[in-house]
């Protein structure tokens, strides 16, 4: 039937967010939360994720222009930027934050740069693969009774 | 939560009671939107009622206004508007709830930190629901205690002076030691401490009855404070407080509890403060030392000077101490406080000053007073630190003046040692402080106070830039001067910039209230001790300035005002309500203040006003309150009325205001502040009079004329 395969795609495509790491299993907490009271709750989240995280990318953007740099503020901004992207669960990101803050605290200037542009461009990847996944979940879930959510 | 039941029960209120730990009432308090959305969600989905803000001062706001309404706080650790660990320590100081921590770090230091604050437990983002369904724990095991503690009081020994610390997790200063720390409400470390449950039970209430744990409102607060400057920190003992504050169904096993608490946190804010202490922008408080408490308005820590018109000395002290750091800015602001004769400053005989002045006291006076240049307040630290000025518990809500350092960076810090008055004079108060030669010499003399030395607090009058500094540093040295001698300018402080002082700018209006409360208190003293400003303190220099600032001043020495009076207490709520409380009483103590020397402290008048009249009176701040005459302002009055004349003249306003002031006050030495801000207000056009040496203060500062 058109709708399993639909939820079908919509299950692969989930699972290869965890499976390429994309993903962990804070994504998988924020959908346990999700129920009636919220039926949207993971998307409305990852909405003020970015939203909220765009800001925060700018700011770093910003400081990463001051010269010389100022590795505390750095650090900071990019504290609360990790903390965002780690509560929905977004890995890659989170992964390359880190490493940002190691050459933060090294001091390393060009390293934080670079670093950076790796943070950016997995948060882009990640926006996209998300704006497509919950596409697919409002398709699948919209013509029919229920919402069905992927499950796992 | 003053709710004995032992299991099940939830405080007050909610229906959930019988359903415990559904229905828990929980606020969650996360500057990331997200986070706390997630955790909103969460914690619903374990049942509980959840109310979120992303500001912690909000939080602080809504848990102050009924402690009751919550069972559990869960807290970010890194917030731009507050530090997690402050938001910490002042839940657990005021409000004894349980809170725990959340972070995305989990550096062993900080969760040690979090513990020893007082934190019940520290979660690591992100956070998990089985995590959050076992939260509940911490409330019961604190209602558990609180009965324990109550069924078994007899146990302890009341003498719990040391003791009154349940043993549970000192909250803020989490020391060790703390055990004395009666820090009642959190059971966290209840192990650790020393006491152990024994101290808990003495906590709750020596009495064996269940009584309701004693909750240290406000008010309360305020007394014990006031109590305590009355007896003098080092003398305070529970019993003397006790019945200091005459207060029904109080033991003195809460209050040695609380002692012990607000000792350490003095002695915190102290740190602060000294580090503050830069500001020193002494207003040099020429002869007419100026003791612009003012300008306190970060004072309103000043609180600590106990309403036992002490404030007066001790509040002015402390809040001035910006004010009076100001004053030793001498070099730094350029405050110049005008040569605000430090010696001649204001002899604060009230020895209530030196006390409670003793943070401010600690301000040489020697400030300013050579430099004219009004730009006193320049190593003013924002942060009017008035940390306790004098042991006495003073101001030490100073500490908190933290918006004002922010703002205008009138931490007059001045180098109260003590004092932790850090005025954080603004900046801006010091430039405005050049021009003027008033600058308010806090230069209290003796320093016992807090001002001795400060007194360049008020000076900024003279600055054309309206001399902000008034409020921040004035309200310190106020105190200070009080009891030291002469704040000298350190009223002047007029840092209130918030007005027209581009220092003030940053106090908030509350702070600066809250530091003008604390000049009123220092001007109590003044009152009490015919401080024998010398004459030579201009303080009026201010005055000027304060126009400006009026604004903000006005806040200030409300605050200070009330600070004084309230001292501690304001310091640990809201400061900025507290002063204005004050502030008329402290108000009147900054009148006396100034008619010692003639030094036109305009004590906040504006305190009461502060919010609504800040802008006017400031420049009169310095009103020489004098206290009930206590003052010796007609004597004086001559003297520093040609001083101020000449240095007002700038402000003429201003000086008469204070002088009208003065003449208002004269009689009741403690007009309410708000009284003289009022006749201030009115004079504010008119030239200065300082007829009875009373020099109109403005509204401001506390122009505790040194």
């Amino acid at each position: 039937m058109e709708r399993n395969q639909m939820l079908r795609q919509v299950a692969v495509m989930r699972q290869s967010f965890f499976d390429q790491g994309f993903l962990d299993e804070q994504f998988v907490q924020l959908e346990e939360l999700q129920d009636d009271a919220n039926p949207n709750f993971v998307e409305e989240v990852v909405t003020l994720y970015y939203r909220d995280s765009s800001r925060q990318i700018l700011n770093i953007d910003q400081a990463l222009e001051r010269n010389p740099l100022d590795f505390n503020k750095l650090d900071t901004y990019m504290h609360q930027f990790k903390g965002s992207s780690t509560s929905i669960g977004a890995k890659k990101v989170k992964a390359e934050c880190t490493q940002f803050r190691e050459y933060c605290k090294a001091g390393n200037g060009e390293g934080c740069m670079r670093t950076f542009q790796q943070v950016k461009k997995e948060y882009a990847i990640l926006k996209r693969k998300l704006e497509a996944y919950f596409q697919q979940v409002r398709v699948q879930s919209g013509p029919s009774e229920t919402a069905c959510r992927p499950r796992n | 939560m003053t709710v004995e039941d032992q299991r099940g029960s939830l405080v007050d209120g909610d229906a959930g009671q019988d359903r415990f730990p559904v229905g828990m009432r929980v606020l969650a308090v996360d500057d990331d939107p997200i986070c706390l959305k997630v955790l909103n969600t969460l914690l619903q989905k374990c049942q509980y009622h959840v109310t979120t803000t992303n500001q912690a001062v909000l939080a602080l706001k809504m848990l102050r206004e009924n402690r009751n309404k919550f069972d559990l706080v869960i807290s970010d650790v890194n917030m731009p508007d507050m530090d997690g660990f402050k938001l910490l320590e002042h839940v657990g100081l005021e409000m004894d709830l349980p809170v725990i921590m959340l972070s995305a770090h989990s550096d062993t230091k900080l969760v040690m930190k979090g513990v020893t604050h007082g934190a019940c437990d520290y979660l690591l983002k992100p956070v998990r629901i089985e995590e959050l369904k076992n939260i509940w724990q911490h409330v019961l095991r604190r209602k558990k205690f609180d009965c324990k503690e109550q069924n078994k009081s007899p146990n302890e020994d009341k003498g719990g002076h040391g003791t009154g610390d349940s043993g549970q997790d000192v909250t803020s200063t989490g020391n060790a030691e703390q055990s004395k720390l009666s820090r009642k409400r959190k059971d966290q470390n209840e192990d650790e401490e020393e006491e152990d449950e024994e101290n808990e039970n003495e906590n709750e209430d020596p009495s064996n009855q269940k009584k309701p744990r004693v909750v240290w409102s406000v008010e309360l607060h305020r007394k014990f404070v006031a109590a305590v400057n009355q007896l003098g920190l080092e003398k305070a003992f529970p019993k003397k407080i006790l019945d200091l504050m005459n207060v029904e169904g109080l033991t003195r096993e809460n209050v040695a509890s609380h002692l012990q608490k607000y000792r350490l946190y003095l002695k915190r804010v102290n740190v602060m403060a000294t580090q503050q202490a830069s500001m020193a922008a002494v207003l040099g408080v020429n002869d007419s030392s100026y003791l612009r408490m003012a300008s306190l308005d970060g004072f309103g820590d000043i609180r600590t000077l106990a309403g036992s018109g002490r404030l007066s000395s001790s509040a002015l002290s402390s809040s001035y101490t910006p004010g009076g750091m100001l004053g030793r800015l001498n070099s730094t602001a350029g405050l110049t406080l005008r040569g605000i004769t430090s010696s001649g400053l204001i002899q604060p005989s009230g020895q209530n000053l030196s006390s409670s002045v003793n943070g401010l006291g600690k301000l040489q006076p020697t400030l300013l007073p050579s430099n004219q240049s009004a730009s006193l307040f320049q190593g003013i630290p924002t942060s009017l630190e008035l940390n306790q000025l004098q042991q006495s518990k003073f101001i030490t809500p100073i500490g908190d003046f933290n918006p004002i350092r922010n703002s205008t960076g009138f931490t007059v810090a001045t180098s109260f040692p003590d004092n932790r008055v850090t005025v954080a004079s603004s900046n801006s108060l010091l430039s405005s402080v050049s021009s003027n030669p008033l600058v308010l010499q806090g230069n209290p003399q003796h320093n016992r106070g807090a001002f001795g030395n400060q007194s360049p607090l008020g000076v900024v009058s003279r600055t054309p830039d309206s001399f902000n500094i008034r409020s921040g540093g004035s309200s310190d040295f106020l105190d200070n001067n009080r009891s030291n001698e002469s704040w000298q300018g350190a009223v002047q402080l007029s840092r209130f910039s918030s007005t027209s002082l581009p220092l003030s700018e940053p106090f908030n209006q509350d702070q600066l209230l809250s530091n003008n409360s604390n000049i009123s208190s220092t001007s109590p003293h003044i009152g009490n001790s015919p401080i024998s400003f010398p004459s030579t303190s201009a303080v009026s220099a201010p005055l000027e300035d304060s126009r400006g600032n009026t604004q903000c001043q006005e806040g200030f020495i409300g605050n200070v005002v009330q600070n004084m009076n309230y001292t501690s207490k304001q310091r640990w709520e809201e400061q900025k309500q507290n002063y204005n409380q004050n502030l008329n009483h402290t108000v009147s103590a900054v009148n006396f203040m100034v008619s010692a020397n003639g030094i036109v402290s305009p004590f906040g008048r504006s305190l009461e006003q502060n919010n609504a009249t800040c802008s006017k009176s400031f420049d009169v701040s310095l009103i020489p309150q004098l206290h009930g005459g206590a003052l010796s302002i007609g004597q004086h009055s001559e003297v520093e009325k040609s001083d101020l004349d000449t240095k007002m003249n700038d402000n003429a306003d201003y000086l008469l205001e204070q002088t009208k002031l003065q003449d208002g006050f004269m009689h009741n030495s403690y007009d309410s502040l708000d009284d003289i801000m009022n006749s201030m207000a009115k004079r504010e056009h008119n030239q200065m009079m300082l007829s009875d040496g009373e020099f109109g203060f403005d509204a401001y500062s506390l122009g505790s004329c040194l």
